[in-house]
């Protein structure tokens, strides 16, 4: 057990390398560099002044040299006027060191944000943070609702209500967040006026009026896929024989269902969760520019949109990291779950 | 001047109206389709059901809405009609006399035949980029499958690298404007479009190897019309100039087809994986036929029922992805009539109208909602076999 998560550490931390240094490429084609030093100059700048802007903030060195200093295995350089020697910060905005010093990712510095001014550290976590409330209020939404769809549908196969909750699960699956954003939108903000269509006044607090809408339109997405696997789950439990045996024993339908059926019925919906993580990875990018919530999709458009390097590569890295982390935790928590599997 | 309205009845009928030529196309298909089900074997099954019959309806609704666009829109999907401007559904155009039946939107567009024209470009791009996933992803899932060892943990570790990327990020990186000054797009597009031909010359050179007749045929019909095609798509030099896509199409379908192609992959090599244990592929080994040969003869028809499920709800999710796109702004056009620009242009203006917004999110939901339909009914189809 031990080998396995220590191999499967080792596979995540090549993947983030790999994953890191193919963003890393693609943030540092030059078109993209040309974005940049258009955004951080004046506007109307000649093209010389764009390219010693470049040359100045360190961007037209090595590309190897740069990942490495980002990574944290070179030490970083501050600028050096040619004339007089003299060095100063590269980005005076986050601290950047005035002498060669080792100040990478390894050692905890994420960078400079070239759109916000700040460090990448005091942009990320903040909006990590607000997006870590947005989720769990998903999952709480999202996981009791679409469990109990599932149970309800699968505990008696091919009834009305199987069909009907069914149907309801593919049309779930079938609307994209910015579907049903606009559709709960329309319905409950304009039509109704009961919510806020805006999610921007969470930053300060959460209210019912203000972020019910961007939850709502995460977790119906989900609800969907989680309720049609629960179901299959669960129908595959009561074919079992000992549900069989419980109700020749003359146990009633609902405790069967419950003591016999439920547990085994809720190991396979537990990875099925587990994995939507990176689906609502995505979801959270929609949602929270369509009801402009400051977190980290938010983050993340935002870096793209302005080829905030740095920026960039903390988002990717975060949501690298936990797209495979949970791919862990569903593995290691299905073999807890199910004694039957090994884990090898 | 005062616009005129027609009534909501009117506007119904009016838009029931427009739709004839998918009525009549719906009719003969679905009606000789039923007659005819029990020789149509997995299509014809999916007549038995409620559901499948539904799937197959909206499907082909949306299929022929694409092909008879022009006939069924009244007005330019990029015109505007300045008088127009915000009308609300059921306003007469003054000129033509002609009726924008769900209203004009910012800039004065009519969204009837914006969302008509919109299932144009959806129902282009997204089997295509699909049934170039399934390529990409059987050509290499069959191998990783088969053989397995190194050159699995290689394929699987390139395939988990690309799907641990959110699939968000992925497109901001991958369909940014600047990235069309580069070669990239174009590396990309001429290696996936590379699959489909070395998949076609690898199938029929393993069948009809020792029948020179056959093969030299096929593999020249592979060859002059996979490199016209490939010519047309990376090149952008058809010499006959049929064959042709704007850069930056070209961009995003390299995109979808790469964010898809490891999904692929990982379910080709996972069937192949069951597949190979089982007695017939024994047999074929036995009998001394290569390997290509029994992954493709033997192994991929039977694989094809998960597959086709599979190619179903991965169109519907291809839609989505192509409206993100959109949403985003990313690759397409901004005055393209696609269902998830148009749906990002309303859902700005919502405060003030809501008429722009709900028919591409209503045609994209539907579109979606008739692929899952239809793999559902599949999935049991062939579940009862």
């Amino acid at each position: 057990m031990f080998s396995f998560i220590a191999r499967r550490i080792g596979t995540i931390l090549l993947t983030m390398l790999c994953l890191t240094l193919v963003v890393f490429f693609l943030v540092n084609l030059e078109p993209n560099l040309k974005k940049l030093a258009i955004s951080q100059t004046e506007m109307h700048t000649p093209a010389d002044q764009l390219e010693s802007w470049l040359v100045n903030h360190g961007y037209r060195q090595n590309f190897f040299l740069r990942y490495g200093q980002w990574l944290g295995v070179l030490p970083k350089h501050p600028i050096t006027d040619p004339a007089t020697g003299k060095t100063t910060q590269r980005f005076s905005f986050c601290n950047d060191p005035t002498e060669p010093k080792f100040s990478g990712v390894l050692q905890g510095d994420f960078g400079c944000s070239t759109k916000f001014k700040t460090t990448v550290a005091a942009k990320l976590f903040p909006a990590l943070g607000a997006t870590g409330l947005l989720m769990f209020w998903v999952l709480a939404v999202m996981v009791p609702i679409s469990l109990l769809i599932g149970i309800l549908a699968g505990m008696r196969e091919g009834s009305r209500t199987d069909r009907t909750l069914s149907v309801a699960s593919i049309a779930s699956t079938a609307t994209p967040e910015y579907v049903s954003g606009v559709i709960f939108t329309v319905i409950f903000a304009s039509w109704l006026g009961w919510l806020n269509g805006s999610a921007a006044s969470a930053s300060q607090g959460i209210t019912f009026y203000n972020f019910t809408l961007p939850v709502i339109t995460l977790a119906i997405y989900g609800i969907g896929y989680i309720a049609r696997m629960t179901r299959a789950s669960m129908v595959e439990v009561m074919t079992q024989q000992y549900i069989r045996t419980a109700r020749l024993k003359g146990l009633s339908f609902s405790s069967v269902v419950i003591k016999h059926a439920l547990r085994n019925a809720l190991i396979a919906p537990f990875t099925v969760i587990m994995l939507q993580f990176p689906w609502l990875l995505t979801g959270v990018v929609i949602v929270e520019v369509m009801f402009r919530y400051q977190g980290f999709g938010y983050t993340l458009v935002e870096a793209a949109g302005n080829n905030d390097i740095d920026l960039l590569l903390g988002c990717s890295l975060v949501s690298v990291f936990i797209v495979l982390i949970t791919q862990l935790i569903s593995d290691v928590g299905y073999a807890f779950l199910n004694p039957r599997i090994r884990v090898q | 001047m005062q616009t005129e309205y027609i009534s909501a009845f009117d506007v119904v009928i009016g838009v029931l109206w427009r739709f004839w030529p998918v009525w009549v196309a719906l009719i003969l298909v679905m009606g000789t389709s039923f007659t005819y089900k029990k020789r149509l074997g997995l299509y014809g099954q999916l007549f038995d059901s409620g559901v499948g019959i539904a799937g197959v309806f909206i499907c082909l609704f949306w299929l022929f809405t694409a092909i008879f666009a022009s006939t069924i829109s009244p007005f330019d999907p990029l015109a505007q009609v300045s008088v127009m401007k915000d009308t609300l559904p059921g306003a007469v155009e003054p000129a033509s006399k002609l009726v924008y039946y769900f209203g004009g939107d910012k800039l004065a567009r009519d969204v009837f035949s914006r969302m008509v024209y919109g299932s144009q470009i959806v129902l282009i791009i997204a089997p295509a980029a699909t049934g170039f996933a399934l390529m990409v992803g059987i050509t290499l899932g069959l191998p990783a499958g088969y053989y397995g060892g190194k050159i699995d943990t290689l394929l699987s570790f390139l395939a988990n690298l690309v799907l641990a990327f959110p699939v968000i990020l992925l497109f901001y990186l991958l369909v940014t404007p600047g990235i069309m000054d580069t070669p990239i797009p174009y590396a990309m597009a001429g290696l996936f479009f590379l699959f489909p031909i070395i998949f076609f010359c690898v199938l029929f050179w393993t069948r009809y190897k020792n029948r020179p007749d056959r093969l030299y045929i096929l593999l020249g019909i592979t060859l002059v019309v996979g490199g016209w095609i490939y010519a047309g798509l990376v090149f952008d030099r058809d010499p006959l100039h049929i064959v042709h896509i704007d850069p930056n199409q070209l961009n995003i379908f390299v995109a979808v087809v790469f964010a898809s192609s490891p999904g692929v992959f990982r379910i080709v090599r996972g069937l192949t994986m069951d597949i190979k244990t089982r007695d017939y592929v024994a047999a074929a080994q036995t009998r001394g036929e290569s390997p290509w040969y029994i992954m493709l003869w033997e192994i991929l028809p039977n694989a094809r029922g998960p597959l086709i499920v599979d190619a179903c709800l991965r169109i519907g999710y291809t839609t989505i992805l192509l409206g993100t796109l959109g949403y985003f702004g990313l690759g397409l056009a901004p005055e393209s009539p696609d269902w998830g620009t148009a749906i990002k242009d309303a859902s700005r203006l919502l405060r003030s109208f809501i008429h722009p917004a709900l028919p591409p999110t209503i045609a994209l939901m539907s579109f979606v909602l008739g692929l899952n339909l239809l793999a559902d009914s599949l999935r049991e189809q062939s579940m009862k076999d």
